[in-house]
Parts: C-alpha cells; structure tokens; sequence
C-alpha cells in the first residue's frame, strides 16, 4: 500500500515536471509551431502502449506456464491500460499531422499498424468480457496475447513493403532533433512510464479484489 | 512421431466422411464466396480497364469472408454433442487432434477456392495462372495460414458468449499480413508484372505460417489443459 502512495506522489511530479519541460523549456520548432508540442505526448503514448502489450504478452506465458490468475490480472491490466495510450497515439497523431503534412491520416507503415494493434487488442478486451468462465478467460485471452503480439511485426514488415510499392506517401521527418527536445522527450517519457505503473498497481489491485469478492459471493 | 499423425490422420479422416454425408461446410462457403465474388462486381462498370487493379483484392476478400463463415460451422459441428471436449480429453497428443481439425479445415477451403477461382476467372474476363503458376502456391500458403490461426480462434470462439461474431473481430486484424501479401501476388501476376517482385511477398507468407506454426504447436496443450 505504501509503494502505491509513494508511486503516486512520483508520478504527479514526474508529469508536471514534463509538462514544464514540453511547454517552457523545449524550444518552439520553427517550421511546425506550436502544434509540434504534442509530439512530446505523442511518442510518450505510443511507447507506453507498446510496452504495455509487451508486458501482456510476457504475462500471457506465465498463465499459459505457471496457471496463476495472478498473471492474468496482471496481462489483463496492462493490455487495458495499453488500449487507453494506443487510442490516445491514434488521436494525437492526426491532430499533429494535419497541419504538418497536410492530411489527417496516411497508410505509413507505423500509423497502419499501431491502428492493427488497436483492432488486436480492443479483440483481446472483448474476449475476455464474452468469456464467462475463469479459466477458459485467462487461457483464451492469454493465447491471443501471445499470438497478437508476435503477429504485429510481421504486420509492419508487410505494410513497409506495402508503401515501398507506392512511394507517394509523405515521409516523416525524424532525424535533426534539437537537444533540448530530446531532453523534454525523455522527461515526458520517464513521466508517462510512471504513470503505466501507477495505472498498473491501481488497476491490478481492482481485479485482484473484484477476484476475491467474487469468490465470496460464491461460497455464499 | 507417428502416433501424432495417425491421430492428425483419423481426425481428418472423420471430417471428410462427416463432410461427404453432409456437405454443409463447403456448400455454404462456396455459395458465399460466389456471392461475394457476384456482389462486388457491381464496383466498376462492366469491361472497365481499372478492374485488373482490384479483382485479386475481390478474391482474397471472398475466401477470408467465406472462410470465416466455414471455420465457424466446421467448429460448430464439433461442440455440439461435447464431441470437441471427447477429442481433447483422448489419451492422443491435443495438438495433434488440433492439426487434424486444421488440415480438414484447410482443405474444405482449398475445394472451394478449387471451385470459386474458374468461375471468378469466367466472370472477370481474367486469367490468374497465365502469367504464373505460383498464384496457386500463394494461395494455398495463405489458405494454410488462414486455417492454422482461424482453426485455433473458431475454437476459442465459439466458447464465447458471443460465439461466432467473435471470429472475425480476432481473426482479421490477425490476417492482415496474409491478405496484404496475397493481394500483392496476386496483382503482380494478373497485371504480368515481374515475378521476382512476388518472392518476397510469397516468403513473407511462408514466414508467417512457420511462426503460427510453431507457436501454437508449442502452446496449443496448455491452452486446452483444464
């Protein structure tokens, strides 16, 4: 209990300390302006979501191998948690390109598949709340978490390969970061990691006592 | 080694002789996929040019469609009765009973695509082979592909509340390299492009089908154990 103070307390400074550095302390970027602010949100979201379903999938062999429900929550956690930074990438993204390139939405190989992912996943939270049965859930979900992740490589390989046929997409920039960017990116990142782990300790708590209560009402 | 394909063997064996009584899984997803074949090609005017840009897309998406619609009636058959739980609790390999319903399935869709593809070739004025034969190789490395993970998440399923909505929703997302690849293939041979172009799109789908494979035949026991 007291970790989860001190994690809250850490991760409240740790996003505002981000906040000064993405607003104040980051130079404004001469071409884009402004709206290039998101960016420090947006890659901090994206990393997060991809960490989150990899920690599902690592947690998925522990059900499959080690049949603790204790996993289950954890997979299950992290890919809710996952789905909520991966809808918040997919959001801040157009909003970012828009001005910049001139287009909502492009079939670039990483926008097409953090949106595949997005599918793979709001999937995995569906089959979980249309499966009644515990340990059909764990083993199930648990299944799809290891086989969504180890298909989302071989999905951006095919859709690199997809754009490489047509060339006419906008490239992403990248490259030339100023220094005082990539410190505010780190800040940011270190800030949103924080808050993965927060949400973490929240959220599998919840299950944790939702199985316990359950487990109550059915002894009764 | 050969226990495990004697019991892959009589799973298939019962399969086809269930499916020669009653015809249901192919005769329905012949049916769509001719439907799907049909319905599409109210997208162009008729004897349009731009056609041979999208027809390999039309076919993909008629077997993956029909495909889902079989995979959901060839597991439905196997749960009624608890005969699917009769199989996994037999003293036999559970993965093996697995690639049996996987090899079944996948030759359910083979005779359908073996059907569909003549009369789609009739249809759209249009010769997939003529260029390569390797368009059959394509897509029977994707119908492989697509019966390996379709096989698994039909089963997962049908176990839902939801029972067969729940297939496409995890399944498509999942195929997405498959039909991607496919596609491409078949564009590069309708449209006589070069032929080199296509090897990688043939060894992206040979990768994938290894992989799926594998894993599941790893994990596939502990998935089931109860």
């Amino acid at each position: 209990m007291k970790i989860g103070i001190v994690v809250d307390i850490v991760t409240f400074i740790a996003i505002s300390v981000a906040l000064y550095f993405a607003f104040i302390y980051a130079p404004v970027e001469a071409q884009m302006g402004p709206v290039q602010k998101i960016f420090y949100f947006h890659v901090a979201s994206a990393w997060i979501s991809f960490f989150a379903f990899f920690v599902t999938f690592i947690c998925s062999f522990f059900v499959l191998f080690t049949n603790k429900y204790f996993f289950d929550d954890l997979a299950s956690a992290s890919a809710e948690i996952g789905i909520v930074f991966c809808t918040i990438v997919l959001i801040t993204g157009p909003i970012w390109a828009k001005p910049v390139w001139g287009t909502w939405w492009t079939w670039d190989p990483r926008l097409t598949t953090t949106l595949i992912l997005w599918f793979i996943y709001v999937g995995y939270l569906m089959l979980r709340k249309f499966l009644d049965e515990e340990d059909k859930r764990a083993k199930f979900s648990a299944a799809l978490g290891i086989i969504g992740f180890i298909d989302v490589p071989i999905v951006f390989f095919s859709i690199r390969w997809w754009r490489t046929i047509h060339p006419n997409v906008v490239q992403q920039g990248g490259g030339g970061l100023h220094p005082d960017m990539l410190t505010a990116l780190l800040v940011s990142i270190f800030a949103f990691t924080m808050l993965y782990i927060t949400f973490m300790i929240k959220t599998t708590t919840v299950k944790h006592l939702f199985r316990r209560y359950e487990k109550l009402t059915v002894d009764r | 080694m050969k226990k495990y394909f004697s019991t892959v063997y009589y799973i298939v064996e019962k399969d086809l002789l269930l499916e020669v009584k009653s015809k249901e899984v192919v005769v329905s997803m012949l049916l769509f996929s001719l439907l799907v074949v049909i319905v599409f090609s109210f997208i162009f005017e008729p004897g349009a040019e731009y056609k041979n840009d999208l027809v390999g897309g039309i076919l993909w998406m008629a077997f993956i469609f029909s495909g889902v619609l079989g995979l959901n009636k060839s597991m439905l058959n196997e749960t009624t009765g608890g005969n699917l739980n009769a199989l996994l609790l037999a003293p036999v390999d559970r993965s093996a009973v697995f690639f049996g319903k996987v090899v079944s399935n996948c030759f359910f869709l083979v005779i359908m695509e073996a059907i569909t593809i003549p009369i789609f070739m009739v249809f759209y004025n249009i010769n997939i082979f003529g260029h390569s034969v390797l368009a059959a190789l394509v897509i029977f490395l994707g119908t492989y592909g697509f019966s390996v993970l379709g096989t698994l998440f039909s089963l997962i399923s049908v176990k839902t509340k939801t029972r067969e909505v729940m297939l496409p929703l995890l399944l498509l997302p999942l195929m997405i390299p498959i039909i991607l690849a496919g596609i491409q293939c078949l564009n590069i041979y309708i449209k006589n492009g070069d032929i080199t172009e296509s090897y990688k799109w043939l060894k992206l789908i040979g990768v994938f089908d290894v992989i799926f494979t594998a894993v599941i035949f790893a994990i596939f026991d502990y998935i089931v154990e109860e």
